[in-house]
């Protein structure tokens, strides 16, 4: 049986992110938004079955792109700063700053730093460390699996707040799933030991220079990483009243 | 506030030449002798406390490593009550997700429900057109919420040294707000009242009257709680300088909530990042220089107070609000139910489902169509948080454009508090183990979730 959607033309992010996709490109660089899922068809059907009429349908779905000067509010003093304290410690803010989010749209929007792993550590502690930026609490990481953003699978984001100056924002660090290293940052932020034990244990991301890598949450001799998408919920048919109820994830669903 | 240090202590050698003029006895059984006498200047002593023990506040393992009664060293084991919310939240709607995360920390489930609705609604780009309404409401509940949670800590805290009656007193003001709480939500826990874009529904009639009436209550019994803790000399002996942890170390380890203001810094999060309207509340942020167990239970008392001082803001401007929505008034986002108690308890609504099912196809299929598939939510993350009773809640969304969660973390304040167990145990009595991670105020189902 062929996949109707295969030999159709996959439309590019810049088509489907619409008002949202801002400037792809930052600096000299060409950035892309970061291509999270694809959907196809509707409803969770597939093939011959699909009566639904949505069956070719192709839907790549991507992360918001990366911002362009001026971020808005305080957000380009922190950038300046932060490019300035890594100059003065011989890290290239081009190389150690991959791109930067600013999301969602409107007077709320937050800012994102996406950190080459290689320059995480570095880069936190000219975060925490120098008086204009002084992102002193850390609130911990939480993992992401995209597995549809290739070379950039498994994503660390770390939540860091600026008590002194009553700011926040995220740095996020990607890591391939074949390579899933990143550098740990309890050097920096103590905090960080049990959220990131979280997270290997969630997400299987390795976290170079931990203390003590281990199992947080699961049992130590736990097969897979729980979190990620590739893994199932692992729910099990319920009998009620002689119908049975599928488990929550192979349900039909709205794609 | 100053706290002047007994000059005895119930973990420790007398301070000075203090002299209580009672003679001193020691109690031993014979197998612990054999055993510590085998063990002594060979191997070390590693006693599990927990899962299962009563004053580890739910599943909780700790591991001693003990010499005599001195502690040398102790870890946190914790995952025994891990359920997989965050995963099962990636296949239920946006609006099934408060179902999820309410029961995530059984005490203080309403401000995981209000930090993961304050994320949905950023998300969708919908946060000034909450009601005035809805925000009171879950100001109030959140605030009612706080004393319920404080009262269980110093309850539970209580009896866990022995003082049954500080947790007969704690527990019985804490019954007057589960029952305000049964009142608006229809449950005592798990309440999955606070939804994206507002709450499920409007306050019962008579509802000032109620609480009005717990407040009368609860602060009898806080002004009971504080009589019997406060000035007791044993109360003091066994809380006054144990479990310290300085401003250094709660910011090394991201420690928040009653126990960083327990070193003198104002943080809290309702005045930092205010949402749900906190700005415009008048109240204030106690805190304390002393860091040590007695410390954070003074910091919680005096937190109840200011809590029920922001209650009676929220009961005057329900008042002022009486009949305005609960919910955005945009029908792709809001929830098409009218909630009404039938004679069954609560639920739906007869006339609404009435008008629903008999007058219009097209309300019908709307209300199918949001029920079942949910509503949309634009692609993008964001990351929220509230002050919750044991520190700073994070919620970290992730949306992929679907009508369910891509990823949501939370960050649980008790999660992170545990790992500064080690730091305030080490080197302290078995005993005071007890104490501290009390004034820690961990709750497993928050911690594993």
């Amino acid at each position: 049986m062929t996949d109707p959607a295969s030999d159709k033309a996959v439309p590019q992010p810049e088509e489907v992110l619409g008002p949202r996709s801002g400037e792809l490109v930052s600096g000299s660089r060409v950035v892309q938004p970061e291509v999270i899922e694809v959907r196809q068809g509707m409803f969770g059907v597939h093939g011959t079955g699909d009566t639904s009429g949505y069956g070719g349908l192709v839907q790549p779905v991507a992360m918001p792109a990366p911002a362009t000067r001026p971020y808005g509010g305080w957000f380009d003093d922190v950038v300046d700063i932060l490019a300035e304290v890594l100059g003065e410690a011989g890290v290239a803010y081009d190389e150690a700053v991959e791109s930067v989010v600013v999301d969602p749209p409107g007077e709320r929007a937050e800012l994102t730093l996406h950190v080459a792993r290689e320059h995480l550590v570095p880069v936190c502690r000219a975060l925490r460390d120098d008086q204009d930026l002084r992102f002193e609490l850390s609130l911990g990481v939480s993992g992401v699996h995209y597995p549809h953003d290739v070379g950039r699978e498994l994503h660390a984001v770390y939540h860091l707040t600026s008590v002194t100056h009553s700011r926040s924002l995220r740095v996020e660090v990607a890591c391939p799933d074949a390579d899933p290293h990143i550098p740990s940052t309890t050097s920096v932020y103590p905090a960080n030991d049990w959220h990131e034990r979280e997270t290997w244990d969630f997400f299987g991301i390795v976290f170079d220079g931990h203390p003590g890598l281990a199992r947080i949450e699961m049992p130590d001799d736990w097969p897979g990483h729980p979190q990620r998408k590739d893994y199932p919920l692992g729910g099990i048919p319920v009998e009620y009243k002689g119908a049975t109820v599928p488990p929550p994830d192979t349900r039909r669903q709205y794609s | 506030m100053s706290t002047s240090a007994p000059p005895y202590h119930a973990t420790r050698p007398p301070v000075g030449d203090f002299d209580p003029g009672i003679p001193g006895f020691e109690a031993s059984g014979g197998d612990w002798d054999e055993i510590a006498r085998e063990a002594v200047g060979e191997e070390r002593i590693v006693v599990n406390m927990g899962p299962q023990h009563p004053s580890t506040h739910g599943v909780l393992r700790l591991m001693l490593e003990i010499d005599g009664e001195t502690v040398s060293e102790a870890r946190c084991g914790i995952g025994y009550l891990h359920t997989g919310i965050e995963k099962n939240m990636e296949f239920r709607t946006w609006t099934q997700g408060t179902t999820f995360c309410t029961r995530m920390d059984y005490l203080a489930p309403l401000f995981q429900e209000t930090a993961y609705c304050l994320g949905v609604e950023k998300l969708l780009g919908v946060v000034d057109d909450v009601p005035e309404r809805a925000s009171v409401i879950r100001v109030l509940m959140m605030e009612l919420n706080r004393v319920a949670s404080h009262l269980v800590c110093l309850g539970t805290g209580g009896n866990e040294m022995g003082a049954t009656t500080v947790m007969t007193i704690a527990f019985t003001a804490r019954e007057e707000i589960l029952r305000v709480f049964e009142a608006v939500t229809g449950l005592r826990m798990n309440h999955a009242y606070i939804r994206p874009g507002g709450v499920a529904t409007d306050v019962p009639e008579g509802l000032e009257d109620q609480v009005r009436h717990a407040l009368v209550e609860v602060r009898k019994y806080l002004g009971q709680l504080g009589d019997l803790m406060l000035a007791n000399p044993i109360f003091k002996a066994r809380l006054v300088g144990v479990g310290e942890l300085s401003l250094a170390g709660c910011m090394a380890l991201g420690i928040t909530g009653p126990v960083l203001r327990s070193t003198g810094l104002p943080y809290d999060v309702r005045k930092a990042f205010p949402y749900s309207g906190y700005e415009t509340y008048d109240f204030d942020v106690p805190t304390d220089t002393a860091a040590d167990c007695y410390s954070r239970v003074v910091l919680r008392l005096e937190e109840c107070y200011q809590s029920l001082k922001i209650v009676e803001q929220c009961l005057t401007r329900l008042a002022d609000t009486a009949g305005a929505p609960v919910m955005v008034a945009d029908r792709k986002i809001a929830w098409p139910a009218q909630l009404a108690v039938g004679a069954d308890g609560q639920g739906n609504s007869l006339d609404h489902i009435r008008q629903i099912m008999g007058t219009s196809m097209e309300a019908l299929i709307h209300h199918f169509k949001l029920v079942t598939e949910g509503f949309r939510v634009p692609v993008g993350q964001t990351w929220q948080t509230v002050e919750h009773p044991r520190g700073e809640l994070g919620v970290h969304l992730v949306s992929d454009g679907g009508t369910k969660p891509y990823r949501a973390h939370f960050r649980d304040p008790s999660f992170n508090n545990l790992q500064a167990v080690s730091v305030m145990c080490e080197g302290g009595q078995v005993a005071d183990v007890v104490v501290a991670v009390a004034s820690l105020d961990p709750v497993l189902g928050g911690v594993d979730r």
